[in-house]
């Protein structure tokens, strides 16, 4: 398993080479240097020379991928592309344009971020699965036609919907809990119930249709009427045999997720006034900070990637017919 | 656990909940405290004086630092009175021998104007780390190693803090740091014009810096800046090229406010920037706050400062502040609120809704809430809704010292140039693009039709007719009436395009407007500045892009019209007539001028009026230079003078002393909570709903019950 863990690894320093080349190639695509240095700035009274400077401070004075001028190995390295990336791939993300440590700034932003996403996952994983096992219990009856019909009336509505309806109704309408912000330690669970609960809300339509599509494929099997046959009741059919077989392919889309959690929500973060690496994400885009929305790409293609290989791992577990070699 | 056991403990759990203000956004240790309560919608980039330039970031640093120099809170037009000085430096000027000058002698006789400023003493700094001394009188964090700094995350965490008195130093130490090359001061180009020796001492200081390791501590000390000299402990002295008189008002921005040697040392040692221990996240300063608790991302408090020096409520203002309340506060201490707590908010609902709970003391109206907000009265007057009065908000609005405008770039041989003919082209535009109409429809109207490039509030603003914009205005019945489309279709066929064709070869009129791409509504507003347009059959096409890709054709003169706007820096006619100077054409010398309007008499004017002050013998003069000017731009049109937006900001009832001020912007320290009102309306206001927690639950047992059965039916079938 080790080796296979390592070959993977291996593996992933091309895919984190182009996801980094290619996030630079757009950034730089839409935004020259010059471009970075005005919206750092700002937009008042910048000088040329200042805008020079700046980009001389930060390296943005240097070409883009090729330095026709260096010579030897410096037409390569004494580029903005290499100056940039090569400390990346030590773990070093630098500083965001305004000058603060990225990776201090991640390391805040995660526990707020981690804090909404374990629990809208974890409850949305239980309450989806339980709602298709509850479905396909009574598949072909009126109850499994008025669920899937819900299911498809709930994931029809946009997200954002259920936020600006979620903060009307439980923090305007009903004043339960704040309609934004956050507090660090156990004052946080006020500020999360409302955004937990939307995020679970928002995501039973989709994710149950897809649970109890693979739960029905599984009923049909034949190792299922065997188990009823043997006087099984419905539920422990249900609940030990097509729920832990049904769980391979659920696997594949679940686990690969869990990585990402770190990476926050975009949309509740921000409306939610929720202070994550999701809004991080989003504020960096916004101010062109091309260190920051680097940092960000690479650790999400890291956390992908990682997350693929975790789903690897989880087949075993599951699967007693997977091996590896 | 029993169900019986399971449905007490909810109803446990329930119990606190029927108090009130479960949906309170702060901690309940909180409640009842002398703590105002407001939001920010961006986070500060900066907080280093030195760098520190926009809104989001003065908000906070107008509370912290103390330049020589602040506005007066109330009078209006805004008046500047001294802050930390003993009182408002008057200029001395020399020649190019050092001999004095009278105060009216020629602006071309005056080589160096002087402007001595003397601080008060006995103002002392917040409490800082960086000034702890040890027995020996050493700094205790002079050398903080690797070690000591791994237990160290904020500055809350030096366990040793003192403060020192402020001295000159301090201010000719910060007026350095604009040329400090790692700072990037967004002023430094421009003083560097002014200050003697500021820009060789940048040339002088990037020299060092190349030579230094990268974050090494450049000791300014070190280095001469001939132009700013310090007299005594408490006086120190700034010397100007030529006359500038503008420049009391750069003594009351941060950019001049004074940052003491010792902590500039402080947060250069290694691995502080690493924990984002700097001076552009702690700032260190005099000021009636300091900034306890700095996370942009969610919170940002500040603090009053125990040292802050003593200063009073002012007792003078306006006409009608006596009336607002505005002066019953008149001679106590300053500040009134023990803390100020600023919570990010990006999303304009939860903004809006918080404040409605009581949870903000005050709120801009946003487009979304301003039906909900104020409606208009009979006369056309603006005034608050029943739910608002009703909650005994009140509303402030002022004109703001800023404009918007389209403009004609006068480079482009179609809509530029001096000549008649694209005068009466950019004249007949002025008149046919309504914007009265706009300010009706896309800003509830709130602003006002600007006349010329000044708005209300600024020295050479006039009202009534004679402030009237002749060319787009008649004066009719004691109001300006905008000028019938007969006229502009006259002056468009004077133009030489006549019903919007070219009166030789029959070539229609088509106009390019470059803009950046702007939010909800961009595409109504645009289609609206079309219809105009068409009214004298002249084709708009609208070229949209980033506002990057915008700035770099402005700055190369590709564009032909364009939108922009500009914020008062400070209250003076050259912060606005500026912007059509000829020096400071765009294309030319990369200034502010993105017109490139160079109108050789304008600019005479321009340069007479520039180097004139407002008060004093020759005011008298200096508003006829100013009005001989803005005529002048009414006849040549460089710009279609848009509006000048007007600010609607509500307060609770609770909040006391909130005047809206565009310029000075320390205004924390004068505003006052009723904490007890506060905490009495929150509470009635915010009493939570349960029945729907009920309904739900009722609601989920209803949907299960059904399933239950089917599920027990089942079974007991499969069993027979």
């Amino acid at each position: 398993m080790l080796a296979y863990i390592v070959r993977r690894l291996l593996y992933a320093l091309p895919i984190l080479i182009g996801v980094n080349l290619i996030t630079f190639a757009l950034f730089f695509v839409v935004n020259t240097p010059d471009d970075m240095a005005r919206m750092q700035l700002g937009v008042k009274r910048v000088t040329p020379e200042a805008i020079a400077k700046w980009k001389a401070e930060r390296g943005y004075d240097r070409p883009l991928f090729i330095n026709a001028e260096a010579a030897g190995t410096g037409v390569v390295t004494e580029t903005i592309f290499f100056a940039k990336s090569v400390r990346m791939f030590a773990g070093d993300f630098g500083r965001a344009e305004d000058g603060r440590d990225i990776a201090r700034e991640i390391r805040l932003r995660m526990e707020p971020s981690l804090a909404i996403a374990v629990p809208t996952f974890i409850l949305g994983l239980l309450v989806s699965v339980s709602f298709a096992l509850l479905l396909t219990f009574f598949r072909a009856g009126s109850l499994d036609f008025w669920g899937v019909f819900v299911c498809v009336a709930m994931m029809s509505i946009s997200g954002l919907f259920y936020i600006i309806g979620g903060q009307y109704l439980v923090s305007k309408l009903w004043r339960l809990v704040p309609i934004s912000g956050y507090a660090g330690g156990f004052d946080a669970w006020k500020f999360l119930i409302l955004p937990v609960v939307i995020g679970v809300v928002s995501g039973i339509g989709a994710s149950t249709r897809w649970y109890r599509t693979m739960f029905l494929e599984e009923i049909a099997k034949d190792y299922v009427r065997t188990a009823r046959a043997k006087g099984l009741s419905e539920v422990v059919v249900l609940f030990r045999h097509v729920l832990r077989n049904a769980l391979i392919p659920i696997l594949t889309g679940v686990v690969v997720v869990i990585p990402l959690l770190f990476m926050g929500s975009l949309l509740s973060e921000s409306f939610f006034g929720i202070p994550g690496l999701g809004s991080y994400t989003i504020d960096a885009i916004n101010a062109q900070d091309f260190a920051v929305v680097r940092a960000m790409v690479f650790i999400g293609s890291l956390l992908y990637i990682i997350g693929l290989i975790l789903t690897d791992l989880s087949y075993t577990l599951v699967d007693p017919r997977i091996r590896f070699v | 656990m029993s169900f019986v056991r399971i449905v007490c403990l909810f109803l446990c759990l329930l119990i606190p909940a029927c108090s009130s203000e479960q949906n309170d956004p702060y901690p309940a240790s909180e409640r009842g405290l002398n703590i105002l309560y407001s939001a920010f919608t961006e986070r500060p980039k900066h907080l280093d004086p030195a760098q520190s330039y926009t809104e989001d970031e003065i908000t906070f640093t107008a509370q912290i630092y103390e330049p020589p120099l602040q506005y007066h809170y109330l009078k209006r037009p805004y008046t500047l009175i001294p802050a930390t000085s003993t009182s408002v430096p008057v200029a001395r000027y020399t020649d190019a021998q050092g001999r004095d000058l009278p105060a009216d002698a020629a602006p071309d006789r005056i080589a160096y104007s002087i402007y001595e400023v003397r601080i008060r003493p006995g103002i002392r700094y917040q409490p800082h780390p960086a000034f702890a001394l040890d027995a020996a009188g050493q700094p205790v964090y002079g050398t903080v190693d690797g070690e000591r700094l791994r237990a160290i995350e904020t500055l809350a965490d030096f366990p040793s803090v003192s403060t020192r008195e402020l001295v000159a130093d301090d201010y000719i130490y910060q007026i350095k740091r604009l040329a400090h090359p790692r700072l990037h001061s967004p002023i430094f180009g421009m003083m560097a014009e002014r200050i003697v020796g500021l820009r060789e001492l940048g040339k002088v200081l990037q020299d060092e810096a190349s030579r230094l390791p990268a974050a090494a501590w450049l000791d300014l000390d070190r280095f001469a800046l001939p132009g700013v000299t310090r007299l005594d402990r408490y006086s120190y002295r700034i010397t100007l090229r030529g006359k500038y008189p503008q420049f009391v008002y750069w003594l009351a921005m941060p950019f001049f406010a004074p940052v003491p040697r010792e902590v500039d040392r402080f947060y250069a040692q290694p691995g502080m920037a690493e924990k984002n221990l700097t001076l552009d996240w702690y700032p260190v300063g005099t000021g009636p706050f300091m900034l306890t608790e700095n996370n942009p991302n969610s919170r940002m408090v500040l603090q009053r400062n125990p040292n802050f020096h003593g200063e009073t409520y002012p007792c003078d203002g306006e006409a009608a502040d006596r009336a607002a309340g505005l002066l019953a506060d008149c001679g106590q201490p300053l500040p009134f609120i023990e803390r100020a707590v600023f919570s990010r908010e990006k999303e304009s609902i939860p903004y809006w809704n918080k404040f409605l709970q009581g949870y903000y003391d005050a709120s801009s109206i946003s487009s979304d809430s301003f039906d909900q907000a104020v409606r208009l009265g009979v006369g056309g007057d603006i005034e608050l809704s029943d739910e608002m009065r009703g909650k005994g908000i009140r509303l402030l609005t002022s004109v703001r010292a800023s404009i918007f405008y389209l403009g004609f770039n006068m480079l482009d041989p179609i809509v530029g140039g001096l000549s008649e003919q694209t005068t009466r082209l950019r004249q007949a535009l002025s008149i046919a693009i309504d914007q009265e109409e706009f300010i009706s429809i896309f800003m509830n109207g709130r602003g006002i039709a600007a006349s010329s490039p000044l708005p209300p509030g600024i020295f050479g603003y006039l009202e009534g007719e004679e402030g009237s914009n002749p060319v787009v205005y008649d004066w009719v019945h004691g109001q300006a009436r905008r000028k019938p489309l007969s006229a502009a279709r006259k002056l468009l066929a004077e133009a030489g395009w006549p019903n919007g064709r070219h009166a030789t070869t029959g070539e229609p009129l088509v106009l390019n407007l470059d803009t950046t791409t702007g939010g909800m509504g961009e595409k109504s507003r645009l289609d609206w500045l079309t219809r105009q347009f068409a009214k004298l059959e002249i084709q708009l096409v609208v070229r949209s892009t980033d506002f990057n890709r915008f700035q770099d054709k402005v700055r190369k003169g590709a564009v032909q019209l364009y939108y922009l706007g500009w914020n008062a820096d400070y209250p003076d006619p050259e912060n606005f007539l500026f912007l059509l100077a000829g020096p400071e054409g765009k294309v030319a010398r990369g200034g502010e001028n993105a017109s490139n309007y160079a109108n050789p008499e304008y600019d005479r004017l321009f340069e007479q009026m520039k180097n004139m002050e407002s008060d004093g013998p020759r005011a008298a003069e200096r508003l006829r230079i100013i009005r001989q000017a803005v005529a002048v731009l009414q006849h040549d049109a460089p710009w279609i003078y848009g509006f000048h937006p007007k600010s609607y900001t509500l307060g609770h009832a609770w909040l006391h002393n909130r005047k809206p001020s565009d310029v000075g912007n320390n205004i924390l320290k004068y505003q006052r909570i009723d904490g007890g009102e506060r905490a009495r309306l929150r509470q009635a206001w915010n009493r939570p709903v349960l029945w729907p927690l009920f309904a739900i639950a009722l609601l989920l047992v209803g949907l299960l019950l059904p399933a239950v059965l089917a599920y027990r039916r089942r079974e007991r079938g499969t069993a027979c």
